[in-house]
């Protein structure tokens, strides 16, 4: 039995929730620097040189690279021979919210009801996936997740005769119509498999992936480089305003189905992919 | 084409914008998102007056982070404009000559836009932290409880944005 306690989980997650939206991740900005350098659009290539810009006066003057900093999204992975102390884990996540979007000056961008609606004014609660491992390590995967790219995200229940060109033109039906909205250029978490919602949380976890790798299963990593092709040769482009940075990647992830089903959840991010990972 | 122009602006000089001019505003504008927009359609519909005359401004829909010891304000990018689409086309029909976002639009504003002779703006979304360096002052002006979407005057120098939908209706995102 290892003890962690939650005031280590408190700070933790508050500095995780400053961390994110102040900093991209390398597979992100890499991906940022390459396309500006690439796209040949005149205006895409002016709007990628303003996301440049942004993301260097953000790390710099300490101002959250885009002003939704979303709503707070965790992946926990707990290691069966872990004993939290001092509290609820759970309780303690959304405490490091509490803590990090307050004294962070993060947005507050939660409502306590969906249809009453009235801010929590403190970014909470978070929501949450757990996931139970062998081991005594917990280890948090923080995803902010801003709603113009969410609100553009999608699920289909394809038949199983779909196949593969199925999936394929649920993707590119669901970036086609998330256009400008969802910022672009957008990163795609694609979800194949499962359940209904298992479909869902495959696409959030494909979004927490590296950028700049694919799925270790080959026919999947050919579906992904299919898939950016195709994605960047629908001229949305940066802002929307045509070109060929439509997407700096796509990540799926896949599930064992049930024979009649083909369930396919696309999750739409923006450019600002926010993620931070810890072990503790 | 490339524009600097002061806001408020007139009817004739948003008639002469055109989908595609890269604009640089240098004035006062207001900002107001879902929850505002939705007070402010409230107050209209119970004969109240609305927090300012829209009469000739330019709202943009933004809702910024708090700003630190120091800063006017936080990150402040746009957000995705169509989600104020409901409430619009009875903003146009007030006077309200310019709108700053990011995104599609429906018909009904399309529309608006055309019959007023009005523009539509996108901010690049997701430069909050550049568009930041571009407002001077900030104040909120009214529904301070809503926080992040409280109704706030600005004076912007030099803010970039892109004409999407002009008065005769080009619309930079439907394009081929
Ligand atoms: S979609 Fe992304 S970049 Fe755009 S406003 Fe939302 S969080 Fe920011």
């Amino acid at each position: 039995m290892r003890e962690i306690s939650c005031e280590s989980i408190i700070q933790t997650v508050a500095e995780m929730c400053v961390e994110a939206n102040l900093h991209l991740t390398e597979d992100v900005s890499g991906a940022l620097h390459k396309a500006a350098a690439c796209e040949v659009n005149p205006l895409g290539k002016q709007i990628l040189a303003s996301l440049e810009e942004n993301l260097e006066i953000a790390g710099r003057e300490n101002i959250p690279i885009c002003q939704d900093t979303g709503m707070a999204v965790f992946f926990v992975t707990i290691g069966q021979e872990v004993h939290i102390t001092g509290g609820s884990l759970t309780d303690a996540i959304n405490e490091g919210v509490r803590k990090g979007y307050t004294e962070g000056y993060l947005r507050k961008s939660v409502v306590n009801d969906p249809l009453l609606r009235v801010n929590t004014k403190d970014n909470t609660p978070a929501v949450i996936h757990y996931d139970i491992v062998p081991g005594d390590a917990l280890k948090l995967t923080f995803a902010p997740k801003g709603f113009g790219s969410e609100n553009m995200s999608k699920l289909y229940m394809l038949k199983p005769a779909d196949g593969v060109e199925g999936v394929e033109e649920a993707v590119l039906s669901a970036v086609r119509d998330a256009g400008p909205n969802a910022c672009p250029p957008m990163v795609i978490g694609v979800g194949i498999g499962g359940t209904f919602e298992k479909a869902a949380i495959l696409a959030k976890t494909a979004l927490t992936r590296n950028m700049s790798e694919h799925s270790a299963l080959p026919h999947i990593a050919e579906l992904e480089e299919r898939l950016l092709k195709r994605i960047n040769d629908l001229d949305i482009g940066p802002g929307g305003f045509g070109g060929k940075t439509t997407a700096f990647g796509i990540r799926v992830e896949t599930y064992p189905t049930h024979i009649a089903g083909l369930p396919v959840a696309v999750n739409i991010c923006c450019h600002v992919n926010r993620h931070s990972v810890r072990e503790l | 084409m490339t524009k600097q122009i002061n806001v408020p602006f007139s009817r004739e000089e948003a008639k002469s914008l055109r989908a595609g001019d890269y604009v640089y505003l240098t004035g006062t504008i207001y900002v107001a998102r879902d929850a505002a927009h939705k007070r402010m359609s409230e107050a209209l519909a119970a004969g109240e007056p609305l927090p300012f005359d829209v009469k000739g401004q330019v709202i943009y829909y933004m809702g910024p982070t708090p700003a630190r010891e120091g800063q006017v304000i936080g990150s402040a990018g746009p957000t995705t404009a169509s989600r104020m689409d409901k409430y619009t086309p009875a903003l146009l029909d007030l006077g309200l000559l310019g709108m700053i976002g990011k995104g599609k639009r429906s018909q009904a504003v399309l529309d608006g836009i055309v019959r007023n002779g009005c523009v539509y703006f996108a901010a690049v979304g997701g430069a909050g932290a550049l568009l930041s360096m571009c407002i001077t002052e900030s104040e909120v002006i009214a529904y301070d409880d809503l926080g992040a979407e409280a109704v706030r005057k600005l004076k912007v120098e030099n803010f970039p944005c892109i004409v999407v939908v002009d008065s005769e209706g080009t619309n930079l995102y439907v394009r081929g």
